[in-house]
């Protein structure tokens, strides 16, 4: 494989490859080596029924866990992850079911939660809390998100608000790849015609999104790839145009792939 | 009280009603303006209580117990507590006349025992982190630690005499008692870590929702340990304040002062439940106690009667800080937002 060249991604690469992770909790083996191949500005839809092991694949990613065995590269280089900052770092963000909240700060707090924005008073590191809240209203704008304030409380807003805010959280800091675990469950169909549209914004500007849903319509609308996982391997890949709903549900309940005999 | 302006500018921003508004200022402000309230009336019935003499003595009692409040405020932001306070004063007391009467010089001393508060938060802190019950586990070090003070001085006090030492107790800056001015250091530096650092707001977070708080890859052991630590220190240096004043190093020092130290903690504002925490409402909770005790021994009410009522005092204050207060901010913030959720 050829060396890249510092600061400037290979363009031949795939924007993020996971080879053979595998992941175990005491006796259970959650992950059996498990391969992900995302170009930039794909859209995969990641199915498998509860315990398939896909949100310990995407934790894995998104930097809270940490693999037994495998690899990741971003744009051909091999990563490691110490935590969820350097995850975030790296330009992974993830977008929680609950939304990951703290339901007592701020909005702006929420949005810069863990990279806050410092400057000095009177010699003494102080949070910036100016810049932070005309950076986090510049991002709604910029998304055509509204929520009533940066200064309220997240408890003070409504789901879809939360929602907003945990969509902003996620994109609004140069991200190559958002997860979306479950990002239309409970919800209504204008908070879901919010949802496709940002994976399709995100997608028109390069940034690869993964999305694991149980709605598979959603990933026929906006996405590109599914991949299907059963207790903890991956089953099939098929394109979006290459298959329908049938298929993929009965790959998710039998866990074979009926093409490969 | 830039806060007040800001709540005011966010209600109206978000289009919420005027009595809603008050009613968010009400919960916020309501120790505030009940401190004044007692003070106004006890100024009308008492000659004595309205004087710079008896509010500086009020101030010098509350001293210790808002520097060590300080640090439970942090504790509590991240949903923990502290009980072990009390007897790590008492522990510091003994401490302090042991190494002071064995020849240490008293800076030397002064370090020490405040290290030995650090180091009783911090074990606190771990144990925390393992999983247990923060309630548990400082129960059992208001047990041990209040036995190792006992065991260390052998049950007896001894007299604390260097003048060093007392001073921190006794002396004064500018015509006001040094207790006081180091509770005002300990305050404001409080205020400047829970509201202005990356540390302040993690805590916060890591007690709003530690979840959420891990996934955002918050270092949740590091701050758990790093507030009971810090609370322990406090807890050392109020100890010092506290048998320094009193000239006398007592294994029975700093008695139930855990109990004044929550009280003032949760009167203040500060959530019982992690999340919510306020250093200008912790010192507020802390002289409204000993002003509600002044005013009552000025009465010559009956001290028995005195706890009865603090103790009241603190039920009420639990009751507005965990059912009324959130009831009225659900019931203040609930429309405004519902209203803008089609956008």
């Amino acid at each position: 494989m050829s060396q890249p060249i510092a600061g400037q991604p290979l363009i031949d690469q795939p924007l993020i490859e996971m080879r053979g992770i595998a992941k175990s909790f005491g006796a259970v083996r959650a992950l059996h080596g498990v391969d992900l191949r995302l170009d930039r500005g794909e859209v995969l839809g990641l199915v498998g029924d509860n315990a398939a092991g896909k949100s310990t694949l995407m934790k894995i990613l998104a930097g809270a866990y940490s693999p037994d065995d495998g690899e990741i590269r971003i744009d051909g280089v091999p990563v490691k992850f110490d935590g969820p900052i350097s995850a975030r770092d790296s330009g992974i963000e993830m977008i929680y079911q609950d939304f990951a909240l703290v339901p007592q700060l701020t909005v702006a707090q929420n949005i810069f939660l863990g990279r806050e924005l410092m400057t000095r008073r009177f010699g003494l590191p102080v949070l910036d809390r100016r810049s932070m809240a005309d950076r986090s209203r510049d991002l709604f704008s910029a998304l055509g998100l509204r929520v009533p304030s940066v200064d309220s409380p997240v408890h003070a807003l409504s789901g879809g608000q939360q929602q907003a805010v945990a969509i902003a959280r996620a994109t609004g800091f140069a991200a190559k790849l958002v997860i979306m675990d479950e990002p239309t469950a409970n919800l209504g169909a204008p908070a879901i015609a919010k949802v496709r549209e940002t994976i399709s914004r995100l997608k028109r500007s390069g940034v690869a999104v993964i999305v694991i849903s149980h709605r598979l319509e959603d990933i026929f609308a906006v996405g590109d790839h599914f991949m299907v996982m059963k207790h903890g391997r991956l089953i099939a890949s098929r394109a979006v145009d290459d298959t329908h709903a049938d298929e993929i549900v009965e790959m998710i309940v039998s866990g074979r792939d009926r093409r490969v005999s | 009280m830039t806060q007040s302006s800001s709540l005011l500018r966010r209600g109206s921003r978000m289009g919420m009603p005027d009595g809603r508004r008050l009613a968010l200022l009400a919960v916020r402000y309501g120790m505030l303006a009940a401190l004044l309230m007692w003070i106004v009336a006890m100024s009308i019935l008492s000659e004595h209580f309205l004087t710079i003499y008896n509010f500086l003595n009020v101030a010098r009692q509350a001293a210790p117990i808002i520097i060590i409040a300080v640090g439970m405020t942090l504790v509590m932001a991240t949903g923990g507590i502290d009980l072990s306070v009390g007897s790590l004063v008492a522990l510091v007391s003994v401490s302090s006349a042991a190494l002071l009467s064995a020849g240490l010089p008293i800076y030397a001393v002064l370090a020490i025992v405040i290290l030995i508060g650090a180091a009783a938060g911090a074990v606190n802190g771990s144990f925390v982190c393992l999983g247990l019950p923060p309630f548990v586990v400082t129960l059992s070090a208001l047990v041990y630690l209040r036995g190792i003070a006992f065991v260390a001085s052998n049950g007896y006090a001894v007299p604390v005499s260097d003048p060093v030492y007392l001073e921190i107790g006794r002396g004064s800056l500018a015509g006001i008692h040094l207790p006081i001015v180091i509770a005002a250091v300990v305050a404001v530096a409080g205020w400047y870590v829970l509201n202005r650092t990356r540390f302040g707001l993690h805590s916060l977070a890591v007690g709003g929702r530690e979840e959420a708080a891990r996934v955002m890859g918050l270092r949740i052991t590091r701050i758990k340990i790093a507030v009971y630590t810090l609370t322990g220190a406090l807890a050392g240096l109020g100890g010092v304040v506290a048998t320094a004043r009193l000239a006398n190093g007592s294994p029975n020092a700093g008695m139930m002062m855990e109990l004044d130290v929550i009280a003032a903690v949760v009167l203040g504002g500060t959530s019982l439940f992690g999340g919510v925490a306020t250093v200008g409402g912790t010192v507020i909770g802390a002289l409204f106690l000993n002003f509600v005790r002044n005013g009552l021994n000025l009465q010559g009410v009956n001290p028995f009667w005195v706890q009865v009522v603090s103790g009241f005092i603190l039920l009420l204050a639990v009751l507005l800080n965990t059912v009324a207060n959130r009831r009225i901010e659900e019931w203040a913030r609930t429309r405004p937002a519902a209203e803008e959720d089609e956008a």
